[in-house]
């Protein structure tokens, strides 16, 4: 698989960004594609950027110079909504849910939008069938049908970075990003939230940020290294693990 | 506060497939409250439990609004009352207007417009306020309300200056025969403004507005991410807040035939917020309790005492130490325990901390009022006995009943607290969720 799609454009397109807060350049010329259907995880040291990166392509922070495209539409600048509607949606490092509703609510209100009921204040939330139909699916897929009722506050950690991932799929977008999902989980639990990833990611396009490099190597079709805001490497997994560059900045350091 | 979390009391309704008692006792509810309001004047008929009541409803419907903001959409608004006040004046000049022009247009009709006052102000101002939540909105909200407050003094012809405007609800057209000059038909139409806003009100929480708006309220910046702009859904929340308070405030015209000043002031905005707040703004019915509570204390603690304004304070410290989920809150943490039938030995526990309770209260207003009335000398009257604030013996009975009924009651209170870890654990091993 390359890079550069022919034909048909790139799911995310990161052209020359840069981030700059104050003097300090967080972001270099970044340069980053991601073809449709594509896996792609995105690696590098702690305070490399991935985190930043995440936030300039969903609309969190605002690049100070450059371009990010989705599906050949430009979308630096907008709103983290406007880019959300067209179809790209992402999760958070910290558990980012909705504390003092239930599971249920959570994911409802993710699927809202998606299903056309925007700001609808003449409709009945609980009678429209297809929002409810939608909502039962996501939570039966994130397994937690059993738990609906409960505020997402009172959830266990690794519930929360379910229903978070559950959150983030439920619009139904098509361009799918998840910053360390498996974050503070143990081994049986990341094992189980991969598979999870796997199956509600299939036929969409996913950038992941994961530190556990088994996650990484195992999920991923490609992957790019980020070290002090510029990527360094992009490729395959085998091409990255025979990188020398690679080796040298991050595989390295990490083997040890 | 701790990181305690409470489900919102509309989260717990939604499911698809409850049992259908569920359903039955919901309605049941809304009939046993709309009943309530319909024999309500019959069972007390005086002309002080008319206008009590009159007022209750008034402050109801405000409140209610109010939560809107506070409790649904997490914003806290001091300047509420304007659009409460700007419905008033929009009322009066529209019940002026249909006298003048002889509008077939009944007094009924009349809360809309106010609701339209408060709606318009909403819109207009509501933009540039929501753009943020938290201490910014807060602040603009505070500065909105002083300046609109100030303006009612000054733009004269719009607002009556210092005596306000004023006006005559029997002068409209009549409804049913009904000329509102006795203050039971007053009454019967508040009532019935009253469940119409409560209906609409509860209806809007379980919109998908409504809900967004719960969730703009716990992560506003998660619901960008989920395709909604929180700006326009607090603007929406804030326009409908600004309609219904508008009601309440058509309302209060009615019932007083005038609107001046003090109605769109901080004291009213204040006031609001003490009422949901006390009430409890996590639930749908918080804000009715409170409102009820604030407006009989209002009404009763004025007669007694002149220094009233210094209980409220007290009792406001009090729910937001030991109570922040206010009145509703505090009932509906027994709810687990009703379920899992372990509320006997809590019950008990409180019972044996009523004693000692009341006394130590009774030590803290023996202590205020000898304090209040020690320069005047009026005589303090607690349960029927007279006490003298000049009278060391007044001094030595408040110092006992402040200390020893301290003294007790914190013992009294831990073993309620002992009491409530027991029956909670027992209640969540049985399957109850605290």
């Amino acid at each position: 698989m390359s890079g550069a799609v022919s034909g048909k454009s790139a799911a995310i397109e990161v052209l020359a960004v840069e981030k700059r807060f104050g003097n300090v350049g967080i972001i270099r010329d970044l340069n980053l594609s991601v073809a449709q259907g594509e896996r792609h995880a995105i690696i590098g040291p702690n305070g490399a950027g991935k985190s930043t990166t995440f936030n300039l392509i969903s609309g969190h922070i605002k690049p100070t110079s450059g371009e990010v495209k989705l599906n050949g539409e430009v979308i630096s600048g907008l709103q983290p909504f406007e880019i959300n509607r067209r179809g790209l949606s992402r999760s958070f490092q910290v558990t980012n849910v909705f504390a003092r509703m239930s599971v249920w609510e959570n994911v409802r209100c993710a699927v809202l939008w998606a299903t056309g009921h925007r700001y609808a204040f003449w409709k009945n939330v609980d009678s429209l069938p297809e929002v409810r139909e939608r909502t039962a699916k996501i939570l039966d897929d994130i397994h937690l049908t059993h738990r609906r009722d409960v505020p997402a506050g009172l959830l266990t950690y690794a519930e929360q970075r379910e229903l978070e991932i559950g959150i983030t799929i439920a619009s139904g977008a098509t361009v799918v990003m998840l910053d360390e999902p498996t974050a503070g989980m143990s081994n049986a639990e990341t094992e189980r939230a991969v598979a999870l990833i796997r199956r509600l990611t299939e036929g969409k396009t996913l950038v992941i940020v994961e530190h556990d490099m088994s996650v990484v190597f195992g999920l991923a079709d490609r992957i790019s290294v980020l070290v002090y805001g510029h990527i360094i490497a992009s490729g395959t997994p085998e091409e990255i693990r025979r990188d020398p560059k690679v080796k040298e900045a991050y595989l390295g350091e990490e083997a040890h | 506060m701790t990181a305690k979390v409470t489900p919102t009391s509309t989260s717990a309704s939604n499911a698809p497939g409850k049992p259908a008692g569920d359903g039955l006792r919901f309605y049941g509810v809304w009939l046993l409250g709309i009943a309530a309001l319909i024999v309500l004047p019959m069972l007390f008929s005086s002309g002080g439990s008319l206008t009590s009541f009159s007022l209750i409803g008034i402050a109801i419907v405000f409140a209610l609004s109010y939560n809107i903001l506070l409790g649904q959409t997490g914003l806290l608004s001091f300047g509420h009352a304007v659009h409460y006040g700007l419905g008033g004046f929009a009322a009066c000049h529209m019940m002026n207007a249909v006298v003048a022009h002889k509008w077939p247009i009944p007094l009924p009709f009349i809360p809309l417009f106010g609701g339209l006052g408060g709606l318009v102000f909403a819109i207009i101002i509501g933009w540039v306020m929501t753009k943020r939540a938290g201490t910014v909105f807060a602040m603009i909200s505070l500065g909105i309300g002083e300046l609109v407050a100030s303006s009612s003094l000054i733009l004269r012809s719009v607002f009556g200056g210092e005596s306000g405007v004023t006006t005559d609800r029997t002068a409209l057209p009549k409804m049913f025969g009904w000329s509102f000059g006795p203050q039971l038909q007053v009454y019967y139409l508040i009532a019935f403004w009253l469940v119409l806003s409560a209906i609409a009100m509860y209806a809007l929480t379980r919109t998908p507005l409504g809900r967004i708006s719960n969730a703009v309220r716990d992560n506003p910046e998660r619901v960008q991410f989920i395709g909604y702009d929180p700006h326009v859904v607090r603007y929406l929340a804030f326009c409908f807040a600004g309609f219904f308070a508008g009601v309440a405030g058509g309302l209060a015209a009615i019932n007083f035939e005038i609107a001046n000043s003090a109605y769109l002031g901080a004291i009213q905005s204040g006031l609001v917020l003490f009422s949901t707040f006390i009430g409890g703004t996590a639930y749908f019915f918080g804000p009715i309790l409170g409102a009820i509570l604030v407006t009989y204390l209002q009404l009763g603690l004025t007669s007694v005492t002149s220094v009233w304004q210094l209980y409220f304070g007290i009792i406001f410290i009090g729910i937001v130490m030991f109570s922040p989920g206010g009145i509703a809150g505090l009932l509906m943490m027994h709810r687990p325990l009703v379920r899992a039938g372990t509320l006997r030995t809590v019950i008990l526990s409180y019972l044996v901390a009523v004693v000692p309770t009341v006394a130590l209260a009774c030590g803290v207003i023996l202590a205020i009022e000898t304090v209040a009335r020690f320069s005047g000398g009026e005589t303090i009257n607690l349960f029927g006995i007279g006490f003298k604030p000049q009278s060391p013996v007044t001094w030595i009975v408040a110092l006992v009943l402040l200390v020893g009924g301290g003294f007790v009651a914190r013992l009294s209170w831990g073993r309620i607290a002992e009491a409530w870890d027991r029956a909670a654990t027992v209640a969540r091993d049985r399957g109850y969720l605290a």
